[in-house]
């Protein structure tokens, strides 16, 4: 195990949720609270996947999608997008962006961990 | 679950927050709101907190809300008619949710079957019924996960293709085979028949199919779940071969698990308030006191930036606590700065909620029937900006039901429903507000208005424009293509005051129209307007702003991709298309500027209005945060320019219009080869500037 996430929402409570429940199946986690510092977090490092929110300042979740796939370091790195309920046509905009799937808000913490399962094994 | 008690004080929260909602929704519905946002608003709510309720394994709440939530499901998509009794049900509905959050929060036990009298009147609307099992069928979704247990044997035959944009988006069919293991056995057969020669591969592209028999108690959801992500990315064909034992399909599942529901016990609910009245989330503050804080703050980023620009060549060995303070100070500014401007950030619903009543009034008028969806109003967006949004959306709905939606008959003769549909929706891109209002009605008639642009001499004869060209010359001014004057949407007159107004705003706004299917006006805006990010640049001395999201990229181009028509339009050739150039001194008629542009910087810039031009500047400065500045309050508007902003010395820089240059430069070759040379703008600005607004134009130090 020792997988390691990147998961990025400008809500700190959703961050601690993400992590928490993360970590506590033997993940590694990273935090950061925009699409930027994301960015800044990650350097050139690799990690086995991205779990992002969508609304967040500076760079938004479907910026960072686009700019992570521009980046051939993580241009096969599996990116989930966290939407909120009702709201496909975000989940369309994040497969667009060329996200691998997506969360819907609020999540159970056992579906969290079943579909970071899904596309990182 | 306990190890998730830190989260559950914000999970209250929320629910306190949502209970008040679900409450203030109530109350309009039974004063007889028809608007279908207030429904959505009550499922919203109590989706979310079956959700959290989930989470923390609160069953009796999960299980309430869930049916609750089935029968609100109903009554918004108008299975189950809005009657007074139906309301009355979900005012109950509503007591008996907070009671059983409150004793969730508070820990205390509620007796196995509260609230089942309520549940059971749901049932009854809901199924017609009041039998509870029928009801406890579906609950089983939320409350329990592990019923597949008792479920049929299925044989699922599968076939799989993934097309090459599965790997794009990262997803990987092995993952999914071991996906498909954990629900039964499973074999697969790989279909090897499109793989090419090696030589011939393409590693980007797919080429082997699956085919997979799974035989699983799983349901045929479940299995399709597998394949969440990559329905779209992928054939994907799943046939059930048989039921192997179908004896079951009648089973029961047990009652018991959610709190008994189907126990006939009359217990009336405990006759508690909501719990919302004690906790209070937010409070109201004057616009005014906000206002103030806002340009305090906005003075103190310049105040800020004017420090750190004077301290920079500060040698840092020498003063390192002086230096750790100004980035400290820095950081600070930035973080209050978004603070405050995170308080004036308000939803959208607030305008998108008039909207309703507006089309029901004018469909009525119109006689045309008219269904309007509104999506992502919770986007949130500056308080100002807000005030300002609501006329353009106003007039541009005014428009669609007007001259866009077809009468009833027409459409029902064209083969399309009876009722138009409007669709409202709102979201953020790349830090703006992206507002879109589109109908499914005829399409602009492209042949009327490009006569009417010729008869008003708006284009010239031999001109032939392209037919996103034609579609918004409805912005032009004084534009009207409706046959006959009505007294919804006048002469047209507006669209260009839209287009105006929107602009003074640094937004955009255009229109994409397909004929005989619809048209879409597409509107950005900034989120704010009070602070925006701009690149600095110079020409012939003086510092301009160029906004951030109108910048493509800067360049220093190659002599070699530089070219000049005869009607003296320079060209900058970039990666196979030529774009126009403009020059910032021919239009503000700067001397001393570098006029050959192989030895200037060009920086690209984007509008819906041209598409992309260069704008030559002598130098690029740098990127930072500006504080707007109205031009026309402190001084007068000046074309080409939309506002102004003072920057780290003192001195005033004007923030370009894009648009506005584009258009003085093209106005300038058609009227003169060359314009002569005044005096530079920025120093009247300056002068201006520090007349009307001493404070503001603070001289530079040392």
């Amino acid at each position: 195990m020792g997988k390691k996430v990147l998961a990025v929402d400008d809500s700190k409570t959703m961050r601690d949720m993400v992590s928490f429940t993360l970590k506590g199946a033997g993940y590694e986690v990273l935090e950061a609270a925009d699409g930027l510092l994301a960015l800044d977090a990650l350097g050139n490092q690799s990690v086995d996947l991205v779990i992002t929110d969508i609304n967040m300042p500076n760079m938004d979740g479907i910026g960072l999608v686009k700019a992570l796939r521009q980046n051939p370091a993580y241009s096969s790195t599996p990116i989930l997008v966290l939407t909120t309920e009702s709201d496909d046509s975000k989940k369309n905009e994040g497969r667009e962006a060329g996200a691998t799937g997506w969360i819907v808000k609020p999540f159970e913490p056992e579906k969290l961990l079943k579909v970071v399962q899904k596309v990182c094994g | 679950m306990d190890e998730y008690e830190q989260f559950k004080t914000t999970y209250f929260a929320e629910c306190a927050e949502l209970l008040g909602d679900v409450e203030v929704q109530l109350s309009a519905l039974s004063t007889g709101s028809e608007d279908p946002e207030v429904l959505h608003a009550i499922f919203r709510a109590v989706h979310s907190i079956k959700a959290g309720a989930g989470a923390f394994k609160y069953t009796q709440l999960a299980a309430f809300s869930h049916e609750f939530e089935a029968l609100l499901d109903r009554m918004r998509d108008g299975r189950i008619p809005v009657t007074e009794t139906g309301v009355s049900l979900l005012f109950r509905a509503s007591d008996i949710l907070s009671a059983m959050v409150e004793s969730a929060e508070s820990k205390t036990e509620l007796t196995g079957n509260f609230g089942s009298q309520i549940l059971d009147e749901i049932s009854i609307m809901v199924n017609g019924k009041s039998s509870a099992p029928a009801a406890s069928k579906e609950t089983v979704n939320v409350a329990t996960e592990d019923t597949s247990e008792s479920e049929a044997v299925t044989v699922y035959l599968i076939d799989f293709a993934p097309k090459a944009e599965l790997f794009k988006h990262a997803n990987e069919p092995l993952l999914i085979v071991r996906e498909l293991k954990t629900l039964g056995e499973l074999s697969a057969t790989p279909i090897l028949n499109q793989l090419p020669p090696l030589g011939k591969m393409d590693g980007e592209e797919a080429y082997i199919a699956w085919q997979f028999k799974l035989t699983s108690k799983a349901r045929l959801d479940e299995v399709e779940e597998v394949f969440e992500f990559v329905t779209e990315d992928c054939s994907l064909e799943i046939t059930s071969e048989a039921n192997l034992d179908a004896t079951e399909m009648e089973e029961d599942i047990p009652v018991s698990e959610i709190g008994n529901p189907a126990s006939p016990a009359n217990t009336p609910p405990a006759a508690k308030g909501p719990v919302t009245a004690a906790k209070v989330t937010s409070i109201r503050v004057d616009l005014d006191r906000i206002d103030r804080l806002v340009n305090m703050v906005g003075e103190l980023v310049i105040t800020q930036s004017m420090l750190s620009q004077q301290t920079s060549d500060l040698p840092a060995e020498q003063f390192p606590s002086m230096v750790r303070g100004l980035e400290e100070l820095a950081l600070h500014t930035r973080e209050l700065q978004e603070s405050v401007m995170a308080i004036r950030m308000q939803p959208v619903k607030s305008v998108f909620s008039r909207m309703p009543r507006l089309v029901r009034e004018l469909s009525a008028k119109l006689d045309k029937k008219v269904n309007l969806v509104t999506i992502g109003e919770n986007t949130e967006v500056d308080k100002t900006v807000i005030e300002e949004i609501s006329d353009p959306i106003t007039h541009m709905i005014r428009n669609s039901l007007d001259h866009g939606l077809e009468g009833t008959e027409e459409r029902l003769k064209l083969g399309k429903p009876e009722a138009g549909n409007v669709t409202i929706s709102a979201e953020h891109r790349g830090g703006r507000i992206v507002i879109t209002i589109s109908d499914d009605g005829r399409g602009i008639n492209r042949k009327a208005v490009l006569m009417r642009a010729r008869e008003r001499g708006l284009i010239s004869e031999t001109h032939t424009p392209s037919d996103d060209e034609i579609d918004n010359m409805i912005f032009a001014p004084g534009f009207s293509t409706a046959e006959k004057v009505t007294d919804v949407s006048g002469r047209g007159v507006g669209m260009d005051v839209v287009r105006r107004n929107i602009q003074a705003l640094g937004g955009r706004v255009s229109i994409q129209s397909n004929p005989g299917k619809g048209s879409r006006f597409t509107m950005t805006l900034p989120l704010t307007l009070a602070v925006m990010d701009g690149m600095i640049v110079q020409a012939a001395g003086d510092k301009y702003v160029i906004p951030i999201p109108n910048i493509v990229e800067s360049l220093r181009p190659p002599k070699s991709s530089l070219k000049q028509l005869p009607t003296g339009q320079s060209l900058v050739s970039i990666r196979g298309s030529y774009i126009p150039l403009c020059f910032l001194h021919r239009i503000f008629h700067l001397g001393g500027a570098i006029t050959d542009p192989a030895e200037a910087l060009v920086v690209l810039v984007e509008s819906e209005e041209f598409g992309t031009t260069g704008i030559v500047v002598d130098e690029l400065i740098g990127q930072q945060q500006v504080v707007i500045k109205s031009l026309e309050s402190n001084y007068k508007s000046v074309a080409g320019i939309s506002a102004a902003t003072i920057l780290g010395n003192g001195k005033v820089a004007p923030i370009l219009d894009i648009e506005a240059i584009y258009r003085i430069s093209q106005q300038d070759l058609r009227n003169s080869p060359l314009p002569t040379a005044s005096d530079g703008l920025s120093g009247v600005l300056q002068d201006s500037l520090a007349r009307t607004n001493p404070q503001l134009a603070t001289p530079s130090i040392g």
